[in-house]
């Protein structure tokens, strides 16, 4: 590829690479603070390529491609080559990550002990975690919660935090403006602005820790919570997880283990009342 | 006409957990998992690579539960008809 970047998110080295200079130079400089990955090796390869040849010069129109590709993605407009880097970085490892059981989850961690926020898509997992992480917890990740099946800890996978449409004025007033990336407006998700995690996130992006509480947020109702059992947990993280089926046995081994693990439903009408809820139900899993 | 006949797998091969009440099974031959609630995994356990029509594997499952009327037949033909359309069984 013309232009080219390596990444090191957590223990995972993405090599990215571009037709052009745009989405590669926006990358790095979200990226900026994150430690040098070692040189040659990586884990994933996510290609921005022009969509026909031609493509690359008038109306540029991108698609994603990598060792694992899904056949019908649709092309996106070069200004979003930013999220299209991100969206190969997710399918990579979606689609090809053997070393852990992949939770479709955010989680922060305090005192060596992780919580996990999983949910649907719009639950708001990825700013309670963001602003968790800026309030006294390191934030592990917002996307992707790696599950060792060895050990039964969780890695952090601490990419840029994916910001959507309110979550942006949300965290504009809890981090520098020089953690953010540029402002994306009419992607297929909405506005979406990317914030860099924090210093202390990205010193110890490869320090796991043991999970002690799940939570499955869900935004929109009155503040409440209700204790969710080993069987339906079970149920909910097979359904986010996105590599429990490839990962037969012992992902079945280390998700029944994961579910002796705490776990709650909450409904929250708005962030405050969900940090509140999160830390109330942390001191009582304590 | 002789009756059905129906084995499970060796239960090596079906591994079990129990989880409120719930017991979760990953059935290592075909890689999927399934949740199920008794008398699923006593049926399995009582099949496991010994077949068995209905009226031996009720005599089979007497240590476990207390059958009092002939409903317990149809009980136990039903839920064979669910492991087996769940890979869990098949006729023997």
């Amino acid at each position: 590829m013309r232009y080219s970047l390596a990444l090191k998110i957590g223990s995972v080295v993405f090599r990215v690479g571009s037709a052009w200079r745009a989405p590669i130079d926006a990358l790095g400089a979200l990226y900026t603070g994150y430690p040098a990955a070692a040189d040659g090796i990586c884990d994933f390869t996510v290609r921005l390529e022009p969509e026909k040849p031609w493509r690359r010069w008038l109306r540029p129109s991108l698609s994603i491609q990598g060792d694992y590709i899904l056949p019908d993605a649709a092309p996106m407009a070069l200004a979003h080559g930013l999220l299209a880097a991100e969206m190969g970085m997710n399918l990579q490892m979606a689609l090809g990550q053997k070393n852990w059981l992949l939770l479709h989850a955010a989680s922060v961690e305090k005192d060596g002990r992780a919580l996990i926020l999983t949910g649907e898509s719009g639950a708001g997992k990825s700013t309670l975690a963001a602003l968790l992480g800026e309030r006294g917890w390191r934030l592990m990740g917002d996307e992707f919660a790696l599950l060792d099946p060895e050990s039964g800890a969780l890695h952090p996978f601490p990419r840029a935090i994916s910001l959507k449409n309110g979550a942006i004025r949300v965290m504009e007033g809890e981090a520098a403006p020089d953690r953010f990336g540029p402002r994306l407006d009419g992607t297929p998700k909405g506005a979406i602005r990317h914030l860099r995690p924090n210093a202390d996130a990205l010193a110890r992006m490869e320090e796991p820790a043991a999970p002690a509480l799940i939570l499955f947020p869900r935004f929109g109702e009155a503040a409440a919570a209700r204790a969710v059992g080993q069987a339906e947990t079970f149920m909910r993280l097979t359904q986010a997880s996105t590599n429990y089926v490839a990962l037969g046995r012992p992902g079945f081994d280390a998700l029944t283990r994961l579910v002796a693990t705490p776990a709650a439903a909450i409904d929250y009408p708005d962030t405050a009342a969900a940090i509140e809820l999160v830390e109330t139900l942390w001191s009582e899993a304590a | 006409m002789a009756a059905l006949r129906y084995i499970a797998d060796a239960e090596d091969d079906v591994r079990a957990v129990a989880l409120d009440g719930l017991t979760l099974l990953y059935h290592a031959p075909s890689g999927t998992t399934h949740i199920v609630a008794s008398p699923a995994p006593e049926i399995l356990a009582a099949l496991s690579e010994k077949p068995a029509d209905i009226a031996e594997l009720l005599a089979r499952l007497a240590t476990h539960f207390d059958f009092e009327d002939d409903a317990a037949a149809e009980a136990i033909g039903a839920r064979l008809v669910e492991l087996e359309a769940a890979g869990l069984v098949r006729r023997a």
